[in-house]
């Protein structure tokens, strides 16, 4: 094969990511005492992320091929490989899964004492989940992990969750498992199509006719649009970020997110490029209502949780319009803005819950004038208002201003159109910041108050550091992970604009075509 | 056609899994006289199906020699196949009755010698390669299983289970028996190849008539494996046998029927595939929809699992509506993996049950998890896996059976089967959401015993594993089915 680079170290670094969470998942079921469940659980993610550094250190960034590439025999009767890999496209996620899970372990340190066990299993099990997610380069394999991660996901909202936790945790299970079955039907209409194989660098190689792709296009759209989520398919989203434990939270929308995403870069794109084309307007419109109703939902909002997880729906709607835009600086915005979301999201999921120890309340009002009671809070707190709203500095800004430079080349009006939301997003953040921190402070919080509030301890600031530290780093800096993606997204795009009907037709006249 | 002498003496070596097993119920049928306990019939029991299975594979191999008594019963890898199932059917329920029949005080020793019989009859079922000893076979699975299930003859619900199940049954064979005679009249014959021989030399696969005996056989094949319109009888039945006989009832009798309706329709009716699609596409839609549908309303587990039984004979009937055959090894693979899930999942509702204590009820699942988490993780992945989520079996049969519709250009059929699991996903998640996500009403105290542990071991182990490396099962089937 050509585009693919065996495994360029000794040893199989991937399955090694990937398992290593599992492996630890294992020995969590001989264990009876809480504290040593902690303490391996985050031993556990602590070494997946430390032994899944070489993937950027020893990442190759001058070519798109996929490298670290391990393939052996699996499924033979159905021509299944255990074929696994990564790209300039994955490695940051793999990077963004292992650190996130780290920190998730951190952050429940106090808050699950129920079922502790379960917990941690469920965590870890979601982790290589996720990571198999990410490297899987058979259609089979990927389908697997896919699934697989609900599982997790679905007694993490349903068992240690909020009040409206149950019904969150079904809706969250059975708005994605429609998405998925009808991929699973493309998958093996795919599977036949190309002869017997689920090899998804070949299938992408393939040039299929365009009603076959039209159908794919929107079967696959079907499972990624649910778990990007793109508007109208978002309403499983308030409820499952809003109930779920922290954690769980933080994990939703650093990584689960950004599967879809993920799933129209890696195989929409590439697998059906004259339907993508074709679907470039219906998804930016789509994107456009995402942002701009996401956010003035946001405005309306009472709960922090629920404020911020309609802003992911008005963040998502940014990266599906940057990866729609179909140029370089669209996608890369894309991706790296998927990066920036996951860190923050991920850090005021985790503010929020540590806040919410405290308090037990969720609702803006209650709070008033944190600023006085919880100085070092608040303070961290803005760091990540003005990242969520994209200010110069901060890595949100270049994430934002890629997007927008891209969908500006692509469609003018688009672009402007999604430039309001990012108004709308200082808007509702600076108000929520103004709602919490500095108005008026109940005494009943005050360190002589009823229910003193305490400041951020330091197990909670080094949840954090390692996030607010990406923010600038990526705000002043980049190309750090820029460079990581450019031959990638070089090589998805000439697939995407050389394909067999680029620029031959109209629109109608492939319309036409397929009906 | 190696045999030559009619009466067939030399055939006798053929049968030998069916006569070992038969004679071992008989043995079992004296030994009661002697023996006070139950865990020696069961154990006799137990060792002779495994020597019937060492027959089958270390006599025959996987495929099988052929044919035997005027090619009335044949012996191949379908057969063998099947025989596994039937196997792998009557030592898991024997495991898990054990106690759950001293708790129900209905700890006869007929009990293993009915199931013995019961399962030579699916064994005939799956060699039958004439109409007659088809019926043969079917009639003593069917006779034993009607005993089984009224089996608790003080409780009132297994007498009306027992009494419906006889009824129904009877007026499907009376059905069967209708189209074995049109297809006798018309063909002249009752062997299933000299069947497809003369539909093609009479030229007569388009004659309604014959028709008509094909949608008997179907109908009466229907009620076996729960097919809807024909499934009445099933959540009654299964709600009111003994749970461990429920098991029994949703693998065996099930997959006998799926074996001979195989067998039927390709090797009989191979020439008729349209005309049979004709009336198992609308069967299986309707069959997904009702069973998923209707399993949603229900709060008693075992009616639940009545309505899921019938919603994966939906699935199963994917395979052999491809007809090709890859489509029926997907099908025999189903349910060689649903037999391990489904059992295991109905040895966790006996478990629940103790003296005083149904445990039927969804209600009763209410926060299992916190007093018995590991029969709670049992439970969550044989729910996940009859939801058909990877990495568990079922995702494994239910991935076979999709792709095989696929394949055959069935691809709605395909779409609509999916939704229906999307449907059914809901009410499986609903245990798992009252074990976890609830708290527990009272104390729940768990009926243990060795052997019942070991059941649970057994499938669960087997869901994982198949889940995992489906080689291990594809291989196998793939070889005793050549497709």
């Amino acid at each position: 094969m050509e585009n693919i680079i065996l495994n360029q170290l000794s040893y199989p670094i991937l399955t090694y990511t990937v398992f290593l969470p599992v492996a630890g998942a294992l020995l969590l079921l001989f264990m009876r005492n809480a504290g040593l469940i902690r303490v391996t659980t985050l031993l556990t993610t602590v070494a997946t992320f430390v032994i899944s550094l070489p993937l950027l250190t020893n990442f190759d960034k001058t070519t798109y091929k996929m490298q670290f590439v391990e393939r052996h025999e699996w499924i033979p009767s159905w021509g299944i490989n255990y074929f696994i890999g990564i790209d300039g496209i994955s490695v940051l996620f793999i990077f963004l899964t292992t650190m996130l899970s780290v920190l998730s372990v951190l952050v429940s340190w106090k808050a699950i004492e129920n079922k502790a066990k379960e917990f941690h299993t469920a965590v870890l099990a979601l982790e290589a989940g996720m990571l198999g997610v990410f490297v899987a380069l058979d259609f089979f394999l990927f389908y697997i992990f896919w699934e697989a991660m609900l599982i997790p996901m679905f007694l993490l909202i349903g068992v240690w969750g909020g009040p409206q936790r149950v019904y969150a945790a079904i809706k969250f299970f059975l708005y994605t498992l429609v998405g998925s079955v009808l991929m699973l039907v493309g998958i093996v209409v795919l599977y036949f199509t190309a002869g017997g194989t689920l090899d998804i660098l070949t299938l992408s190689s393939l040039q299929y006719p365009l009603q076959l792709q039209f159908w794919l296009f929107l079967a696959f759209f079907a499972a990624f649009a649910v778990k990007v989520p793109m508007f109208p398919f978002h309403t499983w989203l308030p409820d499952a970020h809003t109930e779920a434990p922290t954690a769980g939270s933080v994990i939703l929308a650093g990584v689960l997110l950004k599967m879809g995403a993920y799933g129209f870069l890696r195989f929409s794109m590439p697998m059906f490029p004259d339907a993508t084309r074709m679907f470039v307007k219906p998804i930016f419109i789509l994107s456009v209502i995402g942002i701009i109703y996401g956010a003035l939902v946001c405005l309306a909002q009472k709960d922090l949780k629920r404020l911020i997880a309609y802003s992911s729906v008005s963040h998502m709607g940014f990266v599906t319009l940057g990866i729609f835009a179909l140029n370089a600086q669209g996608v890369e915005g894309g991706i790296l803005q998927m990066v920036n979301h996951g860190i923050v999201t991920g850090a005021l999921f985790l503010m929020i819950g540590m806040i919410y120890e405290r308090t037990h309340t969720r609702v803006i009002a209650d709070y008033g004038g944190f600023a006085t009671v919880v100085p070092w809070y608040a303070g961290l707190f803005i760091i990540l208002t003005f990242a969520s709203i994209g200010l110069p500095g901060t890595n949100g800004f270049i994430g934002e201003f890629l997007i927008l430079f891209g969908a500006f080349k692509a469609q003018k009006l688009y672009g402007v159109l999604a430039a309001t939301g990012v108004i709308l997003g200082a808007g509702y953040m600076l108000w929520l910041y103004q709602k919490v921190f500095w108005q008026t402070p109940d005494p009943d919080y005050g360190p002589s108050g009823r229910h003193p509030v305490r400041d951020l301890d330091l197990r909670e600031v080094v949840t954090l550091a390692p996030l607010i530290i990406l923010i600038f780093w990526i705000g002043f800096y980049p190309n750090v992970l820029l460079s990581y993606m450019h031959a990638s997204v070089e090589h998805l795009l000439q697939d995407v604009n050389m394909s067999a009907y680029a620029g031959k037709e109209t629109l109608i006249a492939q319309l036409k075509e397929i009906f | 056609m190696e045999t030559t002498d009619l009466v067939g003496l030399s055939g006798l070596r053929l049968i030998i899994p069916e006569l070992t097993v038969i004679c071992i119920a008989l043995i079992l049928l004296l030994l009661e006289l002697i023996v006070k306990k139950k865990e020696v019939m069961a154990a006799v029991g137990i060792a002779g199906t495994l020597v019937a299975l060492y027959g089958t594979f270390k006599l025959f191999g996987i495929n099988g020699p052929g044919q035997a008594f005027a090619n009335m019963f044949v012996l191949d890898g379908y057969a063998n196949f099947f025989k596994l199932i039937f196997y792998v059917n009557v030592i898991l329920t024997m495991c898990i009755s054990l106690k759950y029949m001293a708790v129900e005080k209905a700890s006869y020793g007929e009990y293993y010698a009915l199931l013995l019989f019961s399962t030579s009859g699916m064994m005939i079922m799956a060699s039958a390669a004439d109409l007659i000893v088809l019926y043969l076979g079917l009639e003593l699975m069917a006779l034993s299983t009607y005993i089984l299930a009224g089996l608790m003859r003080k409780q009132l619900r297994s007498n009306e289970a027992a009494l419906k199940y006889f009824f129904l049954g009877a007026f499907s064979s009376a059905f069967l028996l209708y189209g074995i005679s049109l297809t006798y009249g018309l063909t002249g014959t009752t062997n299933l190849k000299e069947i497809a021989a003369s539909l093609q030399a009479l030229n007569i696969a388009d004659s309604p008539i014959v028709f008509l005996g094909l949608i008997f056989l179907i109908v009466s094949f229907g009620f076996k494996i729960a097919l809807v319109p024909f499934h009445m009888w099933a959540p009654d039945v299964y709600e009111g046998a003994p749970t461990s006989i429920t098991a029994f009832m949703s693998v065996g009798p099930k997959a006998a029927g799926f074996a001979v309706l195989g067998r039927v329709l390709f090797e009989a009716f191979g020439s008729m595939h349209v005309q049979w699609n004709a009336v198992l596409i609308p069967l299986a839609v309707i069959t997904m929809a009702a069973g998923s549908v209707i399993a949603l309303a229900q709060s008693n587990i075992k009616r639940m699992l009545a309505y899921s039984s019938i919603a994966h004979a939906g699935y199963m009937l994917l395979g052999i509506i491809a007809g090709t055959p890859g489509g029926l090894t997907s099908t025999v693979n189903y349910l060689m993996i649903y037999t391990f899930m489904n059992i295991g999942a109905f040895a966790v509702i006996i478990m629940l049950r103790r003296e005083g204590f149904q445990g039927e009820s969804i209600d009763d699942y209410m926060g299992l998890a916190k007093g018995h988490p590991l029969a709670a993780a049992l439970m969550l992945i044989f729910m996940f896996s009859l939801t058909g989520i990877p990495p568990t079996a079922g995702f494994i049969g239910k991935f076979y059976v999709f792709m095989e519709a696929i394949n055959s250009g069935h691809t709605n059929l395909a779409i609509i089967a999916v939704i229906f699991s999307v449907i059914s996903a809901f009410f499986y998640l609903r245990i798992v959401m009252y074990m976890y996500m609830k708290d527990p009403k009272e104390d729940v105290v768990l009926t243990t015993s060795y052997s019942m542990n070991f059941a649970l071991a057994i499938t669960a182990v087997m869901v994982l594993v198949i889940g995992v490396f489906p080689s291990l099962l594809l291989d196998l089937v793939r070889v005793s089915i050549p497709g």
